[in-house]
């Protein structure tokens, strides 16, 4: 049984391309998904991404919790209420449990955006630890959430009334601000500045509706793939895993193992890699020629050794395949991808690959 | 909804096929399938003067989605390919059945027309794999 947004009616009623994404019914595109990337990168879109979970943690020892529980260091966030952190939930060896973006609310609220299609498993893994920190976890079913992304969002945004002007005007990149039911971020998953915005379900359809009647367009999980892969911004499932830690997975910038004296889970599994010394990087490619990079295609290095694509497509933005492959660690600057029975010669390059619409 | 124009035959794997008055034939995709590929992005085009068995693969379609092989619909000869597709891959979803054209062929025997598809037929077979 798949799940449908409150946008459902919605994304039909503008004849989106339904499709399945992690057990729930969401709109791939709405026409182009190509037109709808670059309405991002040039003016102003919205993305349905009611599917994503909230989690939100209550007690006076959430913040140990969280220390214990993520990657990253909450601890970051102490000085200042409403900042947002991005970091990796681990296991026991280090593997990837989730990717998430937690905010710092209050000294005893903090609120998780977590995937959809871990949600489950991540509640179930919080819980687990959770009780014995005293506590409680409330899972925000009843929310929707979009996301509204480009150079004009922020302005967009504002223009819905006096509460969404009040909240984004002053707020600063990474930070959260919550007004009575209305929580809004200026995060996203595009590499354009933004919000990502948290609402009661009741309330979406007509803020959803202005932003449309206001030349915001409407957009959908294909654009925001090739968006997040132009951003060089990792997909969970695909670029990060139960089965390789962030150290391997370009993520490294996203672990405090400062200060030392910071138990987390899979903090000894990181250091245990270090020790033995990596072998893994994340790395970037574009393909020189025509055709297009798709994830699970071969990666071949000058010096034989292969790696896999993890995330791959078409940049609208560079008019020409990008891709994120899984390399052995080195200082390779070409490859060649095995693509329809041919080698075909791609550079390897830094993440991003598109920055602030242009390409790098 | 697809559009399957009447006046059109069709192949299984989602060609269209334009019988014109000097025999030869044009050949695109269907509407119903640039829908499920979704933007174009890169297209490979055949050789003019390649001979061509039914069935054979003769152009590789790329979208956003996956890359797809067109199929020759029948035997023949390639008369013309559509180079402006290659530079402008989204006429094959703006106008698939207009100047997103793919290519021209001479078929070898005009009785192999009858093994295509009618509008009916090809409407019947989008709905079962629906």
């Amino acid at each position: 049984m798949t799940q449908r947004t409150p946008l459902y009616n919605a994304h039909v009623a503008l004849g989106a391309r339904m499709v399945d994404f992690a057990g729930w019914e969401m709109p791939l595109h709405y026409g182009s998904q190509i037109e709808e990337h670059h309405a991002v990168r040039g003016g102003a879109g919205v993305f349905d991404i009611s599917h994503m979970g909230v989690i939100d943690l209550h007690g006076n020892r959430s913040r140990d919790l969280l220390r214990y529980l993520l990657a990253n260091d909450v601890a970051r966030l102490d000085t200042t209420p409403g900042r947002a952190l991005y970091s990796c939930m681990l296991n026991e060896r280090g593997g990837v449990v989730d990717d998430l973006i937690v905010s710092y609310m209050s000294p005893i609220w903090y609120r998780l955006v977590v995937n959809a299609a871990t949600f489950d498993k991540d509640f179930n893994w919080i819980s687990r630890h959770a009780s014995s920190f005293a506590v409680d976890l409330e899972s925000q079913e009843d929310l929707a959430m979009i996301a509204v992304q480009g150079p004009q969002a922020r302005q967009q945004v504002h223009q819905l009334g006096n509460a969404y002007l009040t909240l984004g005007q002053s707020l600063g990149k990474f930070y959260a601000a919550t007004k009575g039911d209305v929580f809004i971020s200026r995060t996203g998953y595009t590499g354009e500045d933004g919000y990502e915005i948290i609402l009661p379900a009741d309330d979406l359809e007509s803020i959803w509706q202005q932003l449309l009647d206001n030349g915001v367009k409407p957009c959908g999980l294909g654009a925001r793939d090739t968006l997040r892969l132009e951003a060089g911004m990792s997909l969970y499932g695909q670029d990060i895993d139960d089965n390789h830690t962030p150290l391997e997975s370009g993520l490294a910038w996203t672990v405090a193992l400062q200060p030392a004296s910071r138990q987390f889970i899979g903090r000894s599994a990181l250091q245990q890699q270090l020790d033995a010394g990596l072998k893994w990087q994340l790395a970037g490619l574009r393909l020189e020629g025509r055709g297009v990079m798709r994830s699970g295609l071969q990666v071949t290095l000058p010096d034989q050794q292969q790696g896999v694509i993890t995330s791959g497509g078409f940049s609208p933005t560079r008019q020409q395949s990008i891709a994120m492959a899984r390399l052995p660690l080195g200082d390779y600057q070409t490859a060649m991808v095995t693509l329809r029975q041919q080698q075909l010669p791609a550079t390897v390059m830094k993440l991003p690959f598109v920055r602030h619409g242009q390409p790098l | 909804m697809s559009e399957i124009p009447a006046e059109l035959k069709y192949s299984p794997s989602h060609e269209w096929i334009r019988v014109e008055p000097d025999g030869t034939i044009c050949v695109g995709i269907t509407h119903h399938a640039q829908d499920l590929l979704g933007d174009m992005v890169f297209i490979e085009l055949p050789e003019v003067g390649r001979q061509l068995s039914h069935g054979e693969e003769c152009a590789v379609i790329e979208s956003v989605k996956a890359a797809s092989d067109i199929y020759a619909p029948l035997a023949g000869t390639i008369t013309a390919v559509n180079n402006s597709v290659e530079a402008a891959p989204e006429l094959l979803n703006q106008q698939p059945y207009g100047d997103g054209w793919i290519l021209k062929m001479q078929p070898d025997a005009a009785t192999d027309l009858h093994k295509l598809l009618d509008a009916a037929g090809y409407s019947a077979l989008v709905a079962s794999e629906a």
